[in-house]
């Protein structure tokens, strides 16, 4: 993805482009807007009555962002907020155009209408916002949180543990990693998975020097001493634990694939990469042996039309949507979506897929791509390594859960149950990847900030390319 | 660590143009593939949401699709004459499934049909939404409504046909159904209507004109007739053993008329007054001389074991094999196992009217395309012979007697010479019998022939057929000679 020279060129201009910002978040908003009369249209032939309030909420919420961003990080990525944006206005989006799918249905059915998630969702959105703008104003600098490396680590464990407790833990549709508080659920893993990247960059800014060099020579690899196995160890634990206690297998390829990642950045080795491979094969298989619902799931993924209205009817229905969907998808509200179980969750991009088409989810999947190569960017512009590996974990979370939960939702892979970042219902999600979003502006602010003020600050920004 | 960053960067990239890929691959190479595969929900959707085409009567919609204002479809399919059409309709139900025309030319009404591929592609290219042909039926919408009015609130069937084309003119059921609540968009709706309708004792859903078969009982003796007359035995004045009741041979049972009266002096009677006052004895007689393999032959020239495409699907109607002589008896009066359905005796009526030839019977004068071109009109085609000019000249003859003197009068119709022949038949299990009554005007030059049948007819007399049926069969025909 990005090239050494472009980040150099970045780093000579020390622009704001805080209106390239504005301007792209008005595109995004334009975009949603759009999609909100589009699905209304589509389902009903009625333009919504509420879209002025709707529009007018998007875009104080953002022009809100917008403004603090100016004030807190007026060096940050531009890009960074507005693609964030535009995920989740499409989401709510496709959340609001199921509701009306299920309040017909409910309708049809004689029941309550039920309550509109795209409003709940919206709610999640504000509070995300809310953490966006407060991470940044609490968080000056990223390397403060350096220090609470052990601290991270550990509220993450409990953070993991939190839902398997008697009494406020929740199993929802047989995996346990809920928690529920009155009618409030949410899924701690979400958060658990900031700590542990924050532990990892910490530890491994410390520990990579040793991890690096000092190595043993064995079956024709050069491999780290087994006292440095230690991390690997604790990933590949802390995976099957969640694997195991949590039957949450998302979540667990996701940690593993994580850790795997930053361990190779931190020491550049490859064969972290070879034994990290190793003990996930291990792993997998120990999981197949051990577990029916993973061979259950192995043999859907393989064997879908087997059992297409039991264990398959997920995949198979979204399947279905897809291909319902062409290359130009049947247009917003137009199609049927709501067919697919978990429609607004795990399932939402075979919702893009039906409506928006080959076209739709390309699009979508280009914005997770540049998002992520944006952060990846600020990884390697970063100017300490606990920011490059903090950078670089955040990066690599987003583009594994995308291609764990859309592989998976478009039978690529095996199906494992994870939120879409920032397009799936749900508030734990949104709201860690808002924090996410936040980070790597924070970060790709201090890279892209000027030097201390003494100096003059074109020449600064030149004798920066040399610190490179 | 930029070295494994960008390496790591590229793998990004790498998993999403994976991800891409397969969704090109799903969502293009095997989509066609997908849609097809059964269960798959939206491929019958798909078909709930075009607009479908009309099915007409005489210029008028009974099935036609509305644009739907909200829900889930595109289109809501309603019946603008409720129950009138319902049994040659069908319904059009998301959950149930079609029935009646609805289904039977479904690939019209939906525009699947091959020869709609043009259409489909040029509104496809307009921009257009694709839409359906239309199916345009034979009924009159007179008789239909005569017979409906009839039959109402009593339990059987109407059929009424062209006896020269054997084009449907009436097909009615009694008790019928409203078919629009089948096709709401509400589901509730759907399913309440249809489950009222199921657990309904008078089986409203079934089409008793056609899918249902009943004993024939005294209308079957016009089979027997012309196997008679085709034979070269008999003619329509030959005189015939009529005693007040006959042994059933091999049997211990007596087979007795209705009166219990011998049919003529002498206990002798004509084959022309045996009909005229259904007279059983000299019929089983007849049925014993001819042997259950003339009687079956006959029957099958009529269209007896056979069953008919209109295109909605008509039962078999059964004469059966292996009669023994006291089975053979009761056969020839249309008892014992012989089963014909409405459909089957107004065509042994229609063949008598037109000359002997058995017309294969029909409900779909044309399809059209959606620009309104003939894309198929049913061009009238015979079943076959089933007995001669002369014969069938005889048989009418005789016909016109049961109406002008016997125990059909009250079919008759003044000012038009009608052939007719009453029935009774006899269920058994001491339920009442059911009431027949076919026939044909004008008799020398037939332009509707009729069956009636009313379940559990009344009276355990003869007379019921005549007293019950035959007046809604002279209704009917009077609404189609527009008397």
């Amino acid at each position: 993805m990005g090239s050494a020279n472009a980040v150099t060129v970045a780093r000579t201009t020390p622009r704001r482009r805080r209106y390239a910002e504005l301007l792209l978040l008005i595109l995004a908003i334009g975009v949603a807007a759009a999609g909100y009369v589009a699905a209304n249209l589509g389902y009903s032939g009625t333009v919504p009555t509420d879209v002025i309030s709707v529009v007018g909420a998007f875009g104080a919420l953002f022009l809100v962002a917008h403004l603090a961003v100016r004030r807190l990080a007026p060096y940050a990525d531009p890009l960074l907020l507005p693609l964030a944006a535009f995920l989740n206005l499409l989401g709510l989006v496709l959340i609001h155009r199921l509701d009306l799918a299920d309040a017909d249905r409910a309708a049809r059915a004689g029941r309550a209408v039920p309550r509109a998630d795209a409003l709940a969702q919206l709610t999640w959105t504000a509070i995300g916002v809310a953490l966006f703008i407060a991470v940044l104003f609490v968080l000056r600098d990223h390397r403060v949180l350096q220090r609470f490396t052990y601290t991270a680590l550990a509220l993450g464990i409990v953070l993991l543990l939190l839902p398997l407790l008697p009494f406020i833990g929740a199993s929802i549709n047989g995996a346990r990693l809920w928690l529920r508080v009155g009618p409030l659920s949410f899924q701690p893993a979400e958060i658990a998975k900031l700590c542990l990247i924050v532990f990892f960059a910490g530890y491994l800014v410390v520990k990579r020097e040793a991890l690096a060099t000092a190595r043993t020579h064995a079956l024709g690899l050069d491999l780290p001493r087994g006292r440095d196995l230690g991390p690997l160890l604790i990933a590949w634990a802390v995976s099957m634990g969640v694997l195991v206690f949590q039957r949450d297998l998302g979540t667990a390829v996701l940690f593993f694939g994580l850790f795997i990642a930053l361990l190779y950045v931190a020491t550049e080795r490859r064969s972290w990469l070879v034994l990290g491979g190793v003990f996930f094969v291990i792993g997998a298989t120990l999981a197949y042996f051990s577990f029916g619902h993973v061979r259950e799931r192995f043999f859907v993924w393989l064997h879908p039309f087997d059992d297409p209205a039991g264990s398959a009817f997920q995949i198979v229905q979204s399947m279905f949507g897809l291909a319902s969907g062409g290359v130009l998808g049947t247009g917003l509200g137009i199609g049927n979506p709501q067919f697919v179980p978990f429609a607004k969750t795990d399932f939402i991009m075979a919702t893009a897929g039906e409506e928006l088409g080959l076209a739709g989810v390309f699009a979508i999947l280009i914005v997770y791509a540049i998002l992520a190569q944006r952060g990846f960017r600020t990884a390697v512009a970063a100017r300490d390594a606990f920011g490059t590996l903090l950078a670089g974990g955040l990066s690599i979370v987003l583009v594994l859960q995308v291609f764990i939960v859309v592989g998976g939702v478009t039978r690529l892979i095996p199906l494992t149950g994870l939120t879409t970042p920032f397009l799936s219902y749900g508030g734990s999600s949104l709201v860690a990847n808002w924090v996410i979003i936040a980070l790597l502006m924070r970060i790709s602010d201090g890279a892209r900030r000027p030097a201390p003020p003494a100096q003059p600050s074109r020449d600064e920004a030149l004798t920066q390319v040399v610190r490179l | 660590m930029n070295n494994p960053l960008r390496r790591l960067a590229g793998f990004a990239a790498f998993l999403l143009v994976a991800l891409m890929a397969n969704l090109t691959y799903v969502q293009v190479f095997k989509a066609d593939e997908l849609r097809q595969k059964p269960g798959n929900a939206r491929t019958v959707l798909a078909e709930y949401d075009r607009e479908r085409g009309t099915i007409t009567v005489g210029g008028k919609a009974i099935a036609t699709s509305k644009a739907a204002t909200g829900g889930q479809f595109a289109y809501t399919r309603v019946y603008p004459e409720g129950p009138l059409y319902a049994h040659t309709t069908g319904y059009f139900s998301l959950i149930y499934g079609a029935t009646g025309l609805e289904r039977a030319e479904n690939p019209i009404l939906s525009g699947t049909d091959d020869r709609l591929l043009v259409d489909r592609l040029t509104q496809l290219l307009a921009g257009r939404a694709p839409k359906g042909g239309s199916v345009q039926t034979t009924l009159n919408p007179a008789a239909q409504k005569a017979a409906l009015e009839q039959l109402k609130g009593r339990r059987g069937a109407v059929l009424a046909m062209d006896p020269t084309t054997g084009a449907i003119l009436a097909m009615v059921s009694s008790p019928t159904f409203d078919p629009n609540p089948l096709a709401s968009p509400q589901s509730s709706v759907e399913r309440d209507a249809y489950n009222k309708l199921q657990n309904d004792p008078a089986s409203p859903l079934l089409n008793r004109a056609i899918a249902q078969v009943y004993p024939p009982g005294s209308t079957f003796k016009l089979v027997t007739a012309a196997a008679a007359l085709s034979s070269g035995k008999y003619t329509k004045d030959s005189l015939v053993p009529a005693p007040a009741s006959i042994q059933l041979p091999l049997s211990t049972k007596k087979l007795p008329n209705y009166d219990n009266k011998a049919c003529g002096p002498n206990n002798q009677t004509t084959i022309e007054n045996a009909l005229k006052i259904s007279c059983n004895t000299a019929f089983a007689g007849l049925g014993l001389a001819l042997g259950d393999q003339a009687l079956r032959d006959q029957a099958d020239k009529f269209g007896f074991n056979s069953s008919f495409s209109l295109p909605l699907s008509s039962a078999t109607s059964v004469f059966p094999d292996n009669l023994d002589k006291a089975q053979t008896a009761l056969a020839a009066i249309g008892q014992y196992d012989v089963r014909s359905t409405i459909l089957q005796m107004a065509m042994v009526t229609s063949a008598i009217g037109n000359r002997g030839i058995v017309m294969n019977p029909y409900i779909v004068a044309q399809k059209r395309g959606p620009d309104l071109s003939v894309l198929e009109a049913t061009t009238p085609s015979e079943f076959g012979r089933a007995v001669t000019p002369q014969v069938a000249a005889e048989l009418r003859d005789m016909m016109v007697t049961v109406v002008a003197s016997g125990t059909g009068q009250r079919a008759a119709i003044s000012g038009v010479q009608v052939a007719g022949k009453t029935g009774t038949a006899q269920q058994g299990g001491g339920r009442p019998p059911h009431a027949w009554f076919v026939s044909f005007a004008p008799a020398k030059d037939p332009q509707v022939a009729v069956a009636v049948i009313l379940e559990d007819g009344g009276g355990a007399t003869e007379i019921s057929g005549g007293r019950l049926a035959a007046p809604i069969a002279r209704a009917v025909m009077e609404a189609v000679l527009k008397r």
